[in-house]
Order: C-alpha cells, then sequence, then structure tokens
C-alpha cells in the first residue's frame, strides 16, 4: 500500500528544481526522511539545499522520524529569511 | 494582529491601532530594504512565503508574547513581493503599561519570527544577478 503526498517547495528548492508543488507516492509508514531522499533522488544538484532545509507537515515543522500520514501536506523549508 | 501583505506597509495607523490608555508605552520595530549586503550593492529585494504555515506561526509568536508580557496590543505585518531600498519589510509594533516589557516584546516577536516564519528573500544586484538570502535552519 503507499499513500500520495503533496510537496510545497519554495526559494531556491523551488528555482533548483523548477516546480514549486509536486505529489509524490511512498510506501505506507514512510518518513519526513524517506520524503527527503525521494526528493533529492531525481535532482542530486539540491542535495546539500535540502539537507540544509527544514520539512514540514500540515504547516509545523517536522523531525526526520515523523511517520507521514494519508492526506499529510508536506513543504521543504530552506534556511528562512524574512524580516 | 498579525498579517502578511502585498501592499506598502503603513507603519504609522499600525503604531496608532496599538495605543491604548493602559499602556504607556509603545514599541515599534521597522525592518528596511538595505542598500549593501555585506560589500554586495542590493537594487530589490523579492520576498516570498508559505502563507498558511507563516499565518500559523505568527498566531504562535502572537501568543507567546500575550503570554510572557503585559501586552495592550501587538502588531505583526509582513509585506511580500518586490521590495526597492528604504520599503518597510516587515513592521512590529507593541504596546505595554511600561517600557521595559514594550521592548522585550518587541524584540523577542522580531527575533523569533526572522527565526521561524517561513519567509524567504532575494537579494537582486545592478548586474542582474541574484540570490535567496539563507537565514537559520529551524529545528
Amino acid at each position: 500500500m503507499s499513500n500520495s503526498f503533496v510537496v510545497h517547495l519554495f526559494a531556491a528548492v523551488a528555482e533548483r528544481m523548477r516546480v514549486r508543488v509536486l505529489e509524490l507516492t511512498l510506501p505506507a509508514g514512510s518518513t519526513v526522511a524517506d520524503a527527503r531522499a525521494w526528493l533529492t533522488r531525481f535532482t542530486p544538484d539540491v542535495v546539500d539545499l535540502i539537507d540544509r532545509s527544514a520539512v514540514a507537515v500540515n504547516h509545523e515543522y517536522a523531525a526526520d522520524d515523523r511517520v507521514l500520514n494519508p492526506g499529510d501536506e508536506l513543504a521543504v523549508i530552506p534556511p528562512v529569511s524574512g524580516g | 494582529m498579525f498579517a502578511l501583505t502585498h501592499d506598502p506597509i503603513d507603519h504609522h495607523a499600525l503604531t496608532e491601532s496599538v495605543r491604548r490608555d493602559g499602556c504607556g508605552a509603545v514599541v515599534l520595530f521597522l525592518g528596511t530594504v538595505r542598500d549593501l549586503s555585506g560589500d554586495q550593492v542590493t537594487v530589490f529585494l523579492d520576498y516570498e512565503a508559505y502563507p498558511p504555515m507563516a499565518e500559523k506561526k505568527l498566531a504562535e509568536i502572537e501568543a507567546e508574547v500575550r503570554r510572557r508580557w503585559p501586552v495592550g496590543e501587538i502588531a505583526m505585518v509582513h509585506r511580500l513581493g518586490r521590495m526597492g531600498v528604504g520599503e518597510v519589510s516587515v513592521a512590529v509594533a507593541v504596546s505595554t503599561p511600561h517600557r521595559a516589557d514594550a521592548f522585550d516584546a518587541c524584540r523577542y516577536a522580531i527575533d523569533t519570527l526572522k527565526e521561524l516564519v517561513p519567509i524567504w528573500k532575494k537579494e537582486n544586484a545592478p548586474d542582474g544577478r541574484s540570490e535567496w538570502v539563507e537565514g537559520g535552519t529551524p529545528s
């Protein structure tokens, strides 16, 4: 069984991956770390940047061991620079 | 209150909006677009946000400020989109009965905003080059 998730990308990550929203499908029980691995698999030039980024699940910063549930909204949050 | 906006920030109106009869102190912080970043000339900045999460984080900051200090009112506004040198990108206004709390609460609010709220800026140089600024990585 697998689940699909919407992933929002921003700033330098969105520019380098040339996409702002994508859908990824992962096996049930996958974690934030699995999502990170999927994101960098096809775009090796963003590995460093994604390593420096946080991941948010449902608008909250999430640890790499967080297990994803169906319908979760993911976002890659590169180092923030508001203000 | 807090808001994200694409319009210029009316910081005078924002300051007036937090004034209260019981508050003898109002502190306003403005973040403005600088003409230099290190030794690199900046002509304009582009700001973008993840709005639903940015609003959630701003709400949490407001709640924490109200929990920690005797706030009359707090207003935080961050502008998004393109801004030239000198324009106001962010404003935080806080009123409290006495000045020490107003300074501390305002400082906490802007420091935490810059640390946690998912907003990013891109510096654009005169030669057309641009670079996303990397601040902190929230943990």
